[in-house]
């Protein structure tokens, strides 16, 4: 799909002149259409269709239990780790529908990082939490190894301050520094989307103002998805939002456009903190 | 306030009973030391290490026991233990949640606590009899049995404290399962899973029923597998038991040295638990 058609399809996409820099219209990546997700009988997605663009960052808002974290496990099914719990409908990623039973789930989830809510380094040294992802699909040679850590490190701000200490445990750093490392070891394998899955909820406010100043420095080259509890942090971090309330999706559109007209109530309602 | 001075009274009667009640435990273990150490100390001699048991009124020591049990104890173990793990790891990793994890779990637990002597005569039966005489083999078997409801428990159990986020975030770099065991998992859980052996090594260290039916003893020197071997327990119940002053030394002897074996491995579990915690 070029450039031109997509915006042609995409009604939510603001005219070029309307931005403050020229950008060139974002392409879908992914689209999600009709999913519903199911905890054992319990439905938590009721229908959700909207897409995800790349080279852009589409936030996930909403109270909690509202769904947005699902929607986040569904587009690498993560989910599938656990018995019981089954999604239908499409995500196509790239034209490829990644609901389709035969697919490998490894390679899916190599082309998709995705980081958690709580920090999760592995109990090896930091040089290695980086590796092991890249390890899984390429045997680089030493030299190329080290430098692709090394700029996975320098990506997620990092590098200054483990560069000495590389062959530490990833357990001794601080819990922001824990989650730049989450980072890293997502891009690191260099996948097409992230996933972000309220990264930022369990830092100090320095830590998080870090994550969110990653997140601007990883925007031009993926499309990233964040849920987040913070509507500050949807309203500064992301160029797309979507509002999503009991396993439903309410309104997606640009965020300045959430933020300042929503066209749904209940949206209106929401982020101005009336309920929530 | 009087129901303030009755709470009072209540604690100050249950403090009272529980220290009672932990010195009463206590006493008894220090007792038994002493007392090893005591009757002990004298029979841990250089000839202890050197010489054969020998027969009553001569000069002798433990080293075929001790060799016997080491060997026997070493076998099991590297036979309970890969068994052990793999049977936990399948606990924990592969069968969440299903009925036919929840019946190995149940009959592992069986296993755990059913008399050592049972295991015996099970392995007399399934190894001696058929053979037709005793075997160092047929002991280390025994002692496997042992070892592995211990080594599957603690495998499991250290596998299901490393939380699930972990897991998921391994999967989420598109990790293969087995990849995620065993790269993160075990990387995790080792400490434990290492405690586990050790105490499970400490246990087999000192039991003497499986092995009456299946090693016996042997008052010779023997290294072959499939011969009867000595042991400490075996050799320590026969000379406790006998008449003789010497061989009633050596038991001493042979209680003390095994005693303080486990002591060293408990200690040594504890320090390797100890040593994972503050690491993290």
């Amino acid at each position: 799909m070029s450039p031109a058609t997509a915006r042609q399809t995409m009604p939510m996409s603001l005219p070029d002149s309307q931005r403050t820099e020229a950008q060139p219209a974002p392409r879908q990546k992914v689209l999600i259409r009709n999913v519903d997700f199911y905890y054992g009988a319990f439905k938590a997605l009721k229908n959700i269709t909207m897409p995800l663009h790349d080279r852009r960052v589409t936030a996930f808002i909403g109270p909690s239990g509202c769904g947005k974290s699902t929607l986040l496990r569904v587009l690498n099914r993560i989910y599938e780790l656990y018995p019981g719990q089954r999604a239908t409908g499409e995500v196509m990623v790239d034209n490829e529908n990644i609901l389709s039973p035969g697919l490998d789930l490894n390679l899916l989830r190599a082309r998709i990082g995705m980081v958690f809510q709580k920090p999760t380094p592995f109990p090896m040294s930091i040089y290695d939490n980086i590796a092991f992802g890249v390890r899984l699909y390429e045997s680089l040679p030493r030299h190329e190894l080290d430098e692709r850590v090394e700029s996975a490190l320098r990506r997620a701000a990092l590098w200054e301050e483990v560069k000495d200490k590389l062959h530490q445990s990833g357990l001794s750093l601080s819990g922001g520094q824990q989650q730049r490392l989450c980072i890293a070891r997502a891009v690191a394998v260099q996948p097409e989307i992230l996933l972000l899955d309220e990264p930022a909820s369990a830092l100090d406010p320095i830590s998080t103002q870090r994550i969110e100043e990653l997140i601007a420095e990883l925007r031009p080259d993926y499309c990233i998805a964040i849920v987040t509890h913070n509507m500050q942090q949807a309203a500064r971090t992301s160029d797309y939002t979507a509002f999503m309330y009991l396993g439903e999706l309410i309104e997606f559109d640009e965020t300045e456009r959430i933020f300042t007209h929503p066209k749904q109530k209940h949206t209106e309602d929401y982020i101005t903190g009336r309920f929530g | 306030m009087t129901v303030y001075a009755r709470r009072r009274m209540a604690n100050g009667v249950v403090m009272t009973l529980s220290v009672v009640a932990t010195a009463f435990g206590v006493l008894w273990l220090v007792l038994i030391l002493w007392t090893l150490l005591e009757n002990g100390i004298a029979a841990i001699t250089p000839a202890i290490f050197s010489q054969m048991t020998p027969p009553p009124g001569s000069a002798g020591g433990l080293l075929n026991a001790i060799f016997g049990s080491v060997a026997m104890t070493f076998i099991g173990t590297l036979i309970g233990t890969p068994t052990g793990i793999l049977a936990g790891t399948f606990l924990a990793e592969y069968s969440r949640g299903s009925r036919f994890g929840e019946v190995v779990r149940f009959i592992n637990d069986i296993l755990l606590s059913a008399p050592s002597i049972i295991v015996g005569l099970f392995v007399y039966e399934l190894m001696v009899v058929p053979m037709g005489h005793f075997s160092a083999w047929a002991g280390a078997v025994a002692l496997a049995i042992i070892v592995i409801p211990v080594v599957v428990r603690t495998t499991e159990d250290m596998l299901n404290l490393v939380p699930n986020s972990l897991r998921e975030a391994a999967s989420a770099l598109g990790s293969p399962k087995w990849k995620v065991i065993v790269m993160v998992s075990y990387r995790a859980a080792i400490q434990g899973m290492v405690t586990g052996v050790m105490l499970a090594v400490a246990r087999i260290a000192g039991e003497t029923a499986p092995l009456l039916f299946t090693a016996l003893n042997n008052q010779f020197w023997s290294t072959d597998l499939n011969a009867p071997m000595a042991n400490l327990p075996v050799v320590i119940f026969q000379f406790a038991m006998s008449p003789y002053a010497d061989w009633q030394t050596l038991a001493w002897g042979g209680a003390l040295l095994i005693t303080i074996t486990v002591l060293i491995l408990n200690i040594s579990a504890r320090a390797i638990a100890s040593w994972s915690t503050f690491k993290q």
